[in-house]
C-alpha cells in the first residue's frame, strides 16, 4: 500500500469537489433535507395518529404521486444529461433547432416516460394493497396535469443550470425534488410545518395537490380552489423556467459553456 | 467566386481575456481554407462563433450572405460540423443516429441519403452496429456521414484526422478532396497535420493569441518564410514573439 497513491487519488476527488460550489452543496444538503423530512413526518405520526383512520391507503396514493413528479423532473434532466454524457450536446446545439423545438421534444419524451413507470405502478396497487389511485377520480387528471407541469418546471430549471454552469450542476439534478420534499407537505397536512416553511409551502403549487389529494381521499369533498391555485402557481414557474432557460443559453453562449462541456 | 464564409473584424473576450482579437476572413465556395494555430491560439473559439454557439464580442459572420446573429436557424441548416471531441450517441445504431440527425435537418428521401453516404464512405456494413463499439476510424466515418446527412454548404472539420492510422487518415482526406469538387462546398479546416493542411488547402490563416499573424497559399508561406515545408513555417511563427506574449 503506499500512501502516495492514496492521496493522489484522494486529490483528485478533492480538487474536483472543491471547484465546485454546486458539489460542496450537494455534500451539505442531502442530509439536512434527508433529516428535516423524515422529521416532520415522524412529528406528525406522533401527534395525530388517528388522522389517517378513514383513509386507507393516502400515504400510498400521495407516494405515487409524488414519484410521478419525480419521475417527470428526473425523466427530463436525464434527457440533457444524455446528452452530456455521450459527448453529443455539440451536436445537438449545432443542429437547425430552436429552443422551442428542444424543449417540446423533451417535454414530450419526458412524459412517455413517466407514464411507462407510472401505469404498472398503479395496476399494482390495486391487487396487491386493495387501493385505488383511481378513488381520486376525475380530479385525478387535474392533479396528475399539475405535477406533470411542476414536474417539467423542475427539470427546465435545472437543465438551465446545466447549460449555465456546466456538468457541475447535474449533482442538483438528482435532488431538486428533496430538496422541495419537506415544503411539499407530501405525507403530512401544511399545519405540521413551522410557521415559516408554511409561508415557504404556499408559493409551491405542491402543497395544493397534495392537500387537495387527501382532502378527496378523506373528507371525500372536493376542494376546486387547490386545483386553481395549484395550476396558476404552474403557470407562473413554468413561464419562468421558460424564460431561464433562453437567459441560460444566451449567458452559455458568451461563456463558452456550450463547446465545453466537460468535467 | 462567392464567398461562403465572411468573417469581418471578430472578437471574442472571456472576462478580461481575450481569445480572439478582432479577425477577419472569407471562405469562398469550392475552397478548403486551413486554420493553423498552436493550441490556445483562438482556432476552436472561432469555429464555435461560425457554429454559433459562442456569441462574438463583436464583430460579424456572414454564412452564404446571411448574418449569423439574425439568421441562426437557416444558417445552420446548410453548415455543419466534425470532431474528434464530440461524438454521437454511443448505444445507437449508426443507422439510427443518421437516422435521428436526417430528421433533425429536415432531410427529404433519409434512406436515399443514408445509403449514399454509406456508399461513400463505406460504412454500410456498419449501420446496424452500435456506435459505440466502432474503432476510431469507423466512428470518424461515421461522424463524417453525419456531417454530410444535410448535404451541408459549408462544412468546418477540427482536426478531422487526429487519432486515425495513415490508411484511414488518407481515406478521409481523399474524400474530402472528392466531395468538395463535386459539391463545390466550402470547408474551413483546423488542424495541426501539416501535410494534411498542404494537400487539402488551398490557403491557410496562421492564428497565435488570437490573432492572424500570416496567411497565404502554402506554397508562398514556405516561400516567403524561408523554409523547406509548412510544418517548419509553422514552428517559426509558434515560436516568434508576438507583441501579446
Amino acid at each position: 500500500m503506499s500512501l502516495t497513491r492514496i492521496y493522489g487519488l484522494f486529490l483528485r476527488h478533492f480538487y474536483l469537489i472543491t471547484r465546485s460550489f454546486p458539489r460542496i452543496l450537494d455534500l451539505v444538503y442531502w442530509p439536512s433535507i434527508q433529516i428535516t423530512l423524515w422529521g416532520f413526518i415522524s412529528n406528525f405520526f406522533a401527534t395525530h395518529t388517528t388522522y389517517y383512520n378513514n383513509a386507507v391507503g393516502v400515504i400510498l396514493t400521495c407516494a405515487i404521486l409524488y414519484d410521478f413528479l419525480f419521475r417527470t423532473s428526473i425523466g427530463f434532466n436525464m434527457l440533457f444529461l444524455e446528452e452530456i454524457w455521450s459527448r453529443n450536446f455539440t451536436n445537438l446545439f449545432i443542429a437547425p433547432m430552436r429552443i422551442g423545438e428542444i424543449l417540446t421534444s423533451l417535454v414530450i419524451t419526458a412524459l412517455i416516460r413517466s407514464l411507462i413507470g407510472l401505469v404498472p405502478a398503479i395496476l399494482l396497487t390495486s391487487p396487491l394493497f386493495g387501493i385505488s389511485i383511481l378513488d381520486l377520480g376525475i380530479f385525478l387528471f387535474f392533479l396528475f396535469l399539475s405535477l406533470y407541469i411542476f414536474g417539467i418546471t423542475l427539470g427546465i430549471l435545472v437543465s438551465s443550470g446545466l447549460l449555465r454552469f456546466g456538468p457541475s450542476f447535474e449533482n442538483i439534478a438528482w435532488s431538486t425534488m428533496f430538496l422541495l420534499a419537506p415544503f411539499g407537505c407530501i405525507y403530512y397536512p401544511i399545519e405540521t410545518l413551522p410557521e415559516i416553511f408554511q409561508k415557504i409551502a404556499y408559493v409551491l403549487p405542491l402543497v395544493y395537490i397534495f392537500e387537495e389529494a387527501r382532502n378527496i381521499l378523506i373528507n371525500q369533498t372536493v376542494n376546486i380552489e387547490n386545483v386553481y391555485y395549484a395550476f396558476m402557481l404552474n403557470v407562473f414557474y413554468f413561464s419562468l423556467s421558460i424564460a431561464l432557460f433562453y437567459y441560460s443559453f444566451n449567458a452559455a453562449k458568451n461563456k463558452g459553456t456550450l463547446i465545453n462541456m466537460g468535467e | 467566386m462567392k464567398n461562403l464564409i465572411e468573417v469581418q473584424n471578430i472578437k471574442k473576450n472571456y472576462g478580461k481575456k481575450e481569445a480572439v482579437r478582432g479577425i477577419s476572413f472569407n471562405v469562398e465556395e469550392n475552397e478548403i481554407l486551413g486554420l493553423l494555430g498552436p493550441n490556445g491560439s483562438g482556432k476552436t473559439t472561432t469555429i464555435g462563433m461560425l457554429l454559433g454557439l459562442l456569441k462574438p464580442t463583436s464583430g460579424q459572420i456572414f454564412i452564404n450572405n446571411l448574418k449569423l446573429e439574425e439568421n441562426r436557424i437557416e444558417i445552420l441548416e446548410m453548415i455543419n460540423f466534425i470532431s474528434p471531441y464530440i461524438e454521437l450517441p454511443k448505444k445507437l445504431t449508426v443507422k439510427q443516429n443518421l437516422y435521428v440527425y436526417s430528421k433533425l435537418y429536415k432531410v427529404q428521401n433519409i434512406e436515399e441519403r443514408i445509403e449514399y453516404l454509406s456508399e461513400k464512405l463505406r460504412i454500410g456494413e456498419l449501420l446496424n452496429s452500435i456506435t459505440g463499439e466502432l474503432s476510431s476510424g469507423q466512428k470518424n466515418r461515421v461522424s463524417l456521414a453525419k456531417a454530410l446527412v444535410n448535404e451541408p454548404k459549408v462544412l468546418l472539420l477540427d482536426e478531422p484526422t487526429a487519432s486515425l492510422d495513415p490508411e484511414v487518415g488518407d481515406f478521409v482526406r481523399t474524400f474530402l478532396e472528392d466531395y468538395k469538387k463535386e459539391k463545390k462546398i466550402s470547408i474551413l479546416l483546423a488542424s495541426h497535420n501539416m501535410n494534411e493542411v498542404t494537400r487539402l488547402c488551398k490557403s491557410v490563416l496562421m492564428m497565435k493569441n488570437g490573432e492572424i499573424i500570416d496567411q497565404g497559399k502554402p506554397e508562398d508561406l514556405i516561400t516567403k518564410h524561408g523554409r523547406t515545408n509548412l510544418e517548419e513555417v509553422f514552428l517559426k511563427l509558434s515560436r516568434s514573439k508576438s507583441e501579446f506574449n
